[in-house]
């Protein structure tokens, strides 16, 4: 155990010359084990790592719809979250006059990230419109979110389904939010 | 056989320099430590590549469970109780001098304006036990802005974070965003957990 060594105490009082072997020892343990337990304790109650987060930048609400600049269907992807994490997408704007063609893919690395990876290289100018079904979950929007990341799309926006795409979608697949 | 000389001098060893490292240990952690928040909804974020770390203050959380409820809340509890006032004095609530303190002391609720009187009037253990129905964020009753605007009325360099769990539905997410847009909040924070990044990435 640990000891502190007695101190010399040779002068004692009264001339007596015999030094007093009293021992100081202390025994430490009880402190040690105190100290060991708030150890693990504050070791255990800290949390080092703040969370992660991704940031998102909306746009303003434009109070003049004159301002907005009008998308280019050449340069636009349309990629809609449907239920049970389906991803479609299809190029160019649905508008009504034309119908464009939907296809089919998931979230895998061979999925949609090929997909943005393919068309970024050919259109530099890409615009992707994200467009999340009622029935998709929170978890596929911060996926698609991130695919956006990892292929290095810069342009693209959050926005909603709309009536057309609801009838593209229902014709597609059977179902308004996707099989 | 042969004979087992007995060691005798005292196994005894020099435990100080372990006590001290032990307890320099303790005084370190002691000082650094932020207790982990308690959690009030259990929420499973999705995961992201993204490695922008949350900022240590000045933070809002809005958090949405799988259940689609809402908790806010924001930490400084200077801002919590200049807040609490200021929401008091718009929805006519007045609270007592003991349900400011629990409200200084509380990092995350889910209790519209009517019921958060008797909320923090509750004794601990039975502000743990009830459900909190979560705050009101519909267009008729949107308590939520009113606490973001209040929050950055009080504190203008607070930041948006949102919490949500990866099975929440999108309308509620986007209702929440839709909010946060009215009231001229248009940047905001997703809290994602940490995921490997892929061979191909290229960082910007």
């Amino acid at each position: 155990m640990a000891e502190i060594q007695p101190k010399g105490d040779g002068g004692g009082k009264g001339g007596k010359k015999r030094a007093k072997k009293m021992s100081t020892k202390i025994d430490m343990t009880p402190m040690v084990d105190l100290a060991f337990l708030l150890l693990t304790f504050f070791m255990l109650t800290t949390t080092f790592n703040k969370p992660q987060t991704m940031e998102i930048n909306m746009p303003v609400k434009a109070k003049d719809p004159v301002e907005q600049t009008e998308l280019k269907a050449s340069e636009a992807l349309t990629v809609i979250l449907g239920k049970n994490d389906k991803v479609y997408y299809y190029q160019g704007l649905n508008d009504g006059k034309s119908q464009p063609e939907l296809k089919s893919t998931d979230f895998s690395d061979k999925g949609i990230r090929q997909v943005l990876l393919d068309l970024g290289r050919t259109i530099p100018k890409l615009t992707v419109l994200i467009k999340p079904v009622k029935t998709a979950r929170y978890k596929n929007v911060v996926d698609i979110l991130d695919e956006m990341n990892i292929t290095n799309t810069r342009r693209y926006a959050l926005v909603e389904m709309t009536d057309l795409d609801t009838k593209l979608l229902e014709t597609v697949t059977g179902a308004p939010d996707g099989k | 056989m042969p004979k087992v000389k007995v060691h005798r001098t005292s196994p005894s060893l020099d435990m100080t320099p372990m006590v001290d490292l032990a307890f320099l240990l303790v005084t370190f952690f002691m000082l650094t430590a932020t207790p982990s928040q308690e959690e009030k909804l259990i929420v499973d974020t999705p995961s992201s590549i993204s490695e922008i770390k949350l900022p240590e203050k000045d933070v809002i959380t809005i958090t949405i469970g799988s259940d689609n409820r809402v908790f806010y809340g924001v930490d400084g509890q200077p801002t919590r109780l200049s807040l609490l006032d200021k929401m008091g004095a718009k929805y006519n609530v007045s609270f007592s001098e003991e349900e400011r303190r629990t409200f200084e002391l509380t990092n995350s609720f889910g209790m519209p304006m009517a019921g958060l009187k008797s909320y923090l009037a509750m004794a601990p253990e039975q502000r743990k036990k009830i459900t909190q129905p979560g705050i009101p964020f519909d267009s008729v009753k949107n308590e939520l802005g009113d606490w973001v605007l209040q929050t950055r009325l009080t504190n203008p360099d607070v930041v948006v974070a949102i919490k949500g769990d990866q099975s929440t539905d999108v309308p509620t997410i986007q209702r929440i965003i839709e909010v946060l847009q009215e009231k001229k909040v248009n940047r905001f924070n997703l809290i994602t957990d940490m995921e490997m990044k892929p061979s191909n990435y290229k960082p910007r």
